[in-house]
Parts: C-alpha cells; structure tokens; sequence
C-alpha cells in the first residue's frame, strides 16, 4: 500500500489560485540499476498523475524512471466552486491510488 | 550459451576491475554530445520541427547537487493562463540520463499558473532543458545547469 500525503488549502476565495502539493510513497525503480548478482532489476514505476477538480482533469503529469522515489510534485490551480480535489497516481502496471480532499470556496 | 559465473569466483580483483571499468566508461568524452542527439529526437518525437524559441521559460536547479537520485526542479512559464493564452504542456528533457525523458506537465486555464515543482534523478553534471508549448501552437524553451556530485545511475 502506498503512503499519499497531500497539502492543499481547506478554503480559498473564488478565482484564488491555489497551490497544491502531493507525494506518494513509492521506490520509483528506474529499470537501470543493477542488484548484487548483476542482474538488472526490473522498471518499476508510476507513469501518470493526475489532479481532478470535481471530476474535471485540471494538472496531469507523466512520469519517466528520471523521477526521484517517492514523487513528489507541486503544482496550482484556480478555485472555482465548493468541490472535490482528486489525486490520482497510475503504476505502469494499471494499479491506481488516490485520495480526495474537500476544498470549500466562498 | 551464456557463462556461468560462480558466486564465488567474484573476488576483490574482479569487482576493483569492473568499478574501474564503470568509471572509465562514465569519463569518455563525446558520450554527453551522443546523448544530446536522443534529446534531440526525443524533442522532435514530441514537438516535430516546429520552432523552439529560448524565453518564457524558467527552470529552477540547484547550481551543486551533491546527490544525483534527488535533485530539486521547479518549471515556471510566463503565461496568463487565460482561455485564449495559456500553456498546455511543458516536457523537461536530460541530455545526459539513460533516457532523454524525465517529466511532462498537461495543463490549461484552470492550472491558474504555469508553476510545477518535482524531484528528478541525475545521471551526471548536465543541462536540463524545460520546453512549454502554448495553445497558439508556440514553442519556448529554458534551461539550467548543474554540477552533480554523486550521479544516480552510475552508482548502484
């Protein structure tokens, strides 16, 4: 299971911009690293993020073995309505996590 | 038929050897300017032969990374990020990492402001290009150097 850590504001002003920071645990393995014996070890990576507000893709991003372990990104967005913040991470293997977080605009 | 290398044939001088050959094949010059041309082709994948123009783009590293596996990048496009005029994407390229992608950004008018932040892995002292496209079609590029220390990649 991996650890998601997000900070996002609570409540923002309408046409605020907000920033956005998320990070999800993972070992982001490049697939050129090499273990003991020699052998290579096997890519192992997160390939997409994306961030919906209200269901609606506002950031997304992609990742390549050059991204660190445990991603980490920040990023901003302008608060329209009272909503739903989702983040969302895709392994390269289809595997999805996310969390959710309420933003209240007024 | 592959050799078979027993455990324990790999003694001190095998292992001294072959990190001397990791360090010989990481100092030959004009491997840098090679990988520059998969950047070069990783950028027209991308963006084809249209113009990149220097400017608009401000890409943030350290100027010393003294660890090469977490290097601190920051991306900021000069944009209003408006409905006509607003940045849709940006890719970061390496000319120097086994592979020439490192991050791409999708993002439009509800991103407010073109500013994203991340942590990348650096495989030598190099130049990190940042390209922003724009929704008129536009291509504008910044970059940054620095001097990496222990380089991710080269040491396992």
């Amino acid at each position: 299971m991996a650890r998601i850590r997000i900070a996002a504001p609570d409540t923002a002003e309408p046409g605020e911009i907000i920033e956005l920071k998320a990070l999800i645990q993972h070992p982001m393995e490049s697939g050129f690293r090499r273990g003991s014996r020699g052998e290579v070890i096997p890519r192992d990576i997160i390939t997409t993020f994306e961030c919906l507000y209200d269901g609606e893709v506002v950031f997304e991003a992609e990742f390549f073995p050059a991204v660190s372990a445990n991603p980490f990104l920040t990023f901003h967005t302008k608060a329209t309505q009272t909503g739903t913040l989702e983040f969302r991470w895709t392994h390269q293997d289809g595997e999805i996590w996310s969390q959710t977080h309420a933003l209240t605009v007024g | 038929m592959t050799a078979i290398i027993k455990p324990d044939s790999i003694n001190r001088r095998t292992l001294l050897s072959a990190g001397a050959g990791a360090i010989l094949v990481s100092a030959i010059p004009g491997r840098a300017a090679a990988a520059s041309e998969d950047m070069l082709a990783a950028q027209r994948e991308l963006f084809g032969d249209r113009q990149i123009r220097e400017g608009r783009v401000a890409l943030k590293l350290p100027p010393i990374a003294e660890n090469g596996f977490s290097v601190p990048l920051t991306v900021d496009v000069e944009s209003p990020m408006t409905d006509a005029d607003h940045v849709t994407r940006i890719a970061v390229f390496s000319p120097r990492n086994p592979l020439p992608d490192v991050a791409r950004f999708t993002l439009g008018p509800r991103a407010g402001r073109a500013g994203v932040s991340t942590r990348i892995r650096l495989g030598g002292t190099q130049a990190i290009l940042a390209i922003a496209e724009m929704n008129d079609g536009t291509l504008w590029s910044g970059s940054a150097e620095t001097v990496v220390t222990l380089a991710a990649c080269v040491v396992l």
